[in-house]
């Protein structure tokens, strides 16, 4: 069946069957693979993107079930030009990430806590990425990033 | 080296930030399953659903028919494929057990998990549909499950073997003077830990994709290793493919943990079957598939004893373990015992020391290297036991290790068990732990929450650990029966542009290794950071290689950059001495530009000798053309980073849960090349001891079903769980190698899982408690509890 919708800004549309995930429709059909697959039991966030301005788990949502939605996924977060979003920026700046593969989705949760949660802090962050693991960095570093955006996007706000 | 002064841009030991973030940050890299290539055909493989048992039937019949199938192979239908078994590289011993192991699983199975059948078709879907067409008929035989039990041979995995037992491997220099040692002790303590089997769970689930080349008869596999150049030895001899004929790149890889240290079923396959059908062949692992089909950690069952004199001086260690090999003998299994057979005493002086360990195989997924790999284990029995014997003398845990611990004078430090440490002040760095936690002060509060009657218990847990990491020496690795070396490659070349490439035979994987090669190169060359590219993990690129694991790609990898580096210079300063008509002596290089002493103005830049060098119209006689040298660099040694690590816990005598409270740690892992890196290692490798302490476990039911595969069940941490730490450090360079580096790839988690099961127990030893299984859920707290209370 087909299945249309906005992602990073641009209209897709694609046939798809109706058991399709989000997270294939965007990474196979589409063709967007920065968003990874870490799990098969929606346990660990890799594959979180913005719906609607909201995060999900993309593995957890029927690309169908998405119909005419606005996605964002990582690679709609860096300006036009390449510059980093001030929250990718705060990930390379405070060592948020190691390996990379959990970080697309680590970072759009990440971006969503900050926008939904004025007055963040270390418990409220921690908290809040509880639904996304990371193997790498033990969180100490995610945790920081988290927290630098958050002042810095405040500001800008 | 002549004596011109060098002076390098001092980049080393800054926090630098990662060049390989931007693209990770963007979702640019390219992991295995991204990769997309027209035509690929996608297998699934279908897995064992009984531990133990004889395959009488597999129907195949509706699931060739099935969409988009274009083939179903079972073992027998793919026997010619195979040139040899998969690879165990480390036959320990001479009469070592090594049943033979092909991708799939011929008359019988031997854990939930093992292959049985490959599904080839064009979909990733389509051949999942029908894999799960296939009907095996399956006569279950007895499961072997526990370790203790297997060791009986009551029931076997192997029957042909007649045993379950792969190997013993024993290391006792000196068995009558250890047994005199524990006869004439005063105090002796016999401890008994289980070391519980461990998920590996990197964030990128495994990956493969074989191509055939259109000609030649080439073929280019991708797969998530952690070991390209390993991986393309074992798969060309494994396959009977010439080896030049083969190329392996890893790409983006998501974490290893050793978990990618291997030669798995699958690659051989997508290469095998590649080969079949002269089309690309693709598979992904799903998730709960890899809890049963990647190797799993750990697995052993620990008996250690430690004699000791009226002070609480150790005169002996002596250990006997039983290690879980699991089904099979994967590339390294049997040699996870023998990397913390060395260990046992950890930084403790002893003269008497004697190691035996039994390797067994059990109906389970195989065991292999898992972060740490033997020294986690090696760490925990010594830490754990070293506070039991502190509560039988009736002294404070810091202060039975401050009477034990090997004195700086005492470096070079022959080891009772054949090692040379290399270097280490570890009362020292001991103090400086203590100190930055306010132990005193923590004790007072433990006795005054006592005192009160509190039942939130206060716990501090001390682990203070040694590890021996820089994977290795030759010489050392033959005499344990290895069947490779330990050394490193590295090419450094600078172009006609000045650019400089950097080749390397490490294979990082989220150790940030292209940031860390540029920093020893820009350092010794005096060029930008960003002139300088790093390239690895691609075999058509770097043919020489020996990987990443173990702790061993600064110490044995940035060293051979190091050496490369120091050998282009060398060539340069001749052809610049030449092209200025001055000797070597006379010239100075500083911040990429050759000078004369004394002669202001008479310079040539690097760039000005990598274009001479290019061009070759004017070098001296002999030499050749090119900027470029190459060093395989094999370490003399291996090294010893070590440290402190201390956890603060609160227990509630209520319901058994720990609560993490703080988490200290100082690390000596020698010099430092970018400490934002050394910091993020360590955090990461806290977190992963701490689960195993708090949360994770494979768990086996009796008939060898795996029943925690997925993250739903198996309970790897979230940032919730997790605090954040106190890092802090001492330096004691290595003069094991010229950049006076150790290794911290492993460290946080040798040192945490004993500094955190020591709290707990240290929190709950005035009720009596003295050892708690791991994970030691609320549950088992709880009960612990109420099994001490009521004795």
């Amino acid at each position: 069946m087909k299945v249309s919708m906005k992602i990073n800004g641009v209209e897709y549309e694609r046939d798809v069957e109706p058991r399709r995930l989000l997270v294939h429709y965007i990474r196979e059909d589409v063709g967007l693979t920065g968003t990874n697959v870490g799990c098969d039991t929606s346990s660990c966030g890799a594959c979180t993107v913005l719906m609607d301005g909201k995060s999900v788990k993309s593995c957890t949502v029927l690309a169908v079930q998405a119909e005419g939605a606005e996605i964002t996924t990582i690679e709609g977060l860096a300006e036009p030009d390449g510059t980093l979003h001030p929250l990718q920026r705060a990930f390379q700046e405070c060592h948020g990430l190691q390996c990379g593969y959990c970080t697309p989705g680590m970072v759009m949760a990440s971006l969503s806590l900050i926008k939904e949660n004025p007055g963040l802090d270390e418990r409220k962050v921690r908290e809040g990425l509880e639904g996304n693991l990371c193997r790498c960095t033990g969180y100490h570093n995610i945790v920081k990033a988290v927290l630098q955006a958050a002042d810095e996007m405040g500001v800008k706000a | 080296m002549t004596q011109v002064a060098e002076q390098g841009t001092s980049v080393i030991g800054k926090k630098v930030l990662r060049r390989e973030d931007p693209a990770l940050l963007a979702g640019e890299s390219k992991f295995v399953a991204d990769l997309d290539v027209p035509g690929a055909l996608n297998i699934f493989v279908l897995r064992s659903t009984a531990a133990n048992a004889r395959i009488k039937a597999i129907d195949t019949t509706a699931a060739k028919e099935s969409k988009g199938v274009v083939a179903v192979y079972v073992a027998a239908d793919l026997e010619s494929e195979w040139a040899g078994p998969m690879p165990c590289a480390w036959p320990v011993t001479a009469d070592m057990k090594n049943p033979p192991h092909y991708p799939l699983a011929k008359d019988t199975v031997r854990y939930v998990g093992d292959a049985v059948a490959v599904v080839v078709a064009e979909g990733a879907e389509e051949a999942a549909d029908a894999a799960a067409l296939i009907e095996v008929t399956y006569e279950e035989l007895p499961a072997v499950v526990d370790l203790e039990e297997a060791a009986k041979d009551t029931h076997l995995v192997h029957e042909s073997l007649g045993t379950n037992t792969s190997y013993v491997w024993e290391l006792n220099p000196n068995p009558e003077a250890l047994e005199r040692a524990f006869s004439s002790a005063k105090y002796v303590v016999s401890e008994r830990y289980i070391q519980q089997r461990l998920i590996p769970a990197a964030m990128e689930p495994r990956g493969v994709l074989a191509i055939p080349s259109p000609i030649g008869g080439d073929y280019t596999l991708y797969s998530a290793t952690q070991v390209p150049h390993i991986l393309k030895v074992m798969a060309a001899l494994t396959l009977g493919i010439a080896e030049t004929k083969l190329r392996v790149i890893a790409p983006s890889v998501g974490g290893g943990f050793g978990s990618k240290l291997n030669v798995y079923a699958e690659e051989l396959l997508c290469l095998a079957l590649s080969r079949r059908h002269r089309r690309p062949v693709r598979w992904v692992e799903e998730r709960s598939e890899g809890g049963q089909a990647t190797i799993h950690g750990r697995g052993q069952v620990q008996n250690i004893e430690l004699a000791a004199d009226e002070n609480g001086k150790l005169l002996g260690v002596r250990v006997s373990l039983i290690a879980d090999m699991g089904a099979y003998l994967q590339l390294v299994t049997p040699g996870v015992p023998l990397l913390g057979a060395f260990l046992y005493h950890g930084v403790y002086h002893v003269e008497n020391y004697g190691f035996k360990a039994v390797g067994v195989f059990t109906n389970k997924t195989p065991t292999d290297a898992y972060r740490g790999a033997g020294r986690p284990e090696a760490t925990y029995a010594i830490e754990r036991a070293m506070d039991a014997l502190a509560r039988k003398v009736g002294v404070d845990p810091a202060e039975i290790r401050r009477r034990n611990l090997i004195q700086p004078e005492q470096f070079p430090y022959n080891s009772p068990a054949g090692l040379v440490f290399d270097s280490g002040d570890y009362p020292a760095n001991f103090k400086v732990a203590l100190d930055r936690l306010g132990y005193s002060k923590l004790r007072e509060e433990q006795a005054q929450r006592r005192a009160s009657g509190s039942r939130r218990h206060l716990g501090i847990g001390i682990s203070f650990f040694v590890e021996m990491c820089g994977l290795a020496p030759s010489r050392v690795l033959a005499s344990l029966n290895y069947s490779a070396g330990g050394w490193e490659s590295a090419t450094v070349r600078v172009l006609p542009t000045s650019k400089v490439q950097v080749v390397t035979g490490t294979a990082p994987h989220g150790q940030g290794h292209e940031t860390s090669w540029a920093m020893i190169v820009a350092d010794k060359l005096g060029v930008p950071l960003e002139d300088i590219e790093v390239l690895h993990s691609d075999t058509a690129i770097a043919p020489h290689g020996m990987d990443t694991y173990g702790s061993r790609s600064l110490s044995v990898g940035g060293t051979a950059v190091h050496l490369a580096t120091e050998r282009v210079l060398d060539k340069a300063r001749k052809l610049a001495a030449h092209q200025l008509e001055v000797s070597e002596e006379d010239l100075e290089y500083s911040s990429g530009v050759f000078s004369v002493k004394g002669v202001p103005g008479k310079v040539m830049p690097l760039a000005g000798v990598a274009f001479e060098a290019f061009t070759a119209h004017n070098l001296p006689d002999g030499m050749e053309p090119n900027l470029e040298a190459s060093v395989s660099w094999d370490p003399p040694n291996f090294t010893f980073p070590y440290g402190t690590h201390l956890a603060v816990v609160e227990v509630d005598e209520e319901t058994g849960k720990v609560e993490l409270l703080r988490y200290l740690s100082i690390d000596d892992c020698g010099n430092q090349i970018n400490p934002l890196i050394v910091e993020g290692q360590i955090h990461g490798g806290i977190v992963q001891g701490i689960a195993q302490a708090l949360y994770e476990e494979a768990v086996y039911d009796r008939d060898g079903n795996l029943l925690n595969p997925s993250l739903a069940d198996y309970l790897v941490p979230s940032a919730a769980e997790m605090p954040s730490f106190e890092l802090g450090q001492t330096v004691t360079p290595s003069p094991t190698n010229p950049l006076g580096v150790k290794g911290i790839g492993e460290a946080g988690t040798i040192a945490s899982t004993p500094a955190i099961m020591n709290a707990i127990v240290d929190a709950l030893s005035h009720l009596g408690v003295t050892n708690i299984e791991m994970p030691a859920s609320p549950e088992r707290v709880w009960r612990a509890i109420q099994d001490a209370v009521a004795s």
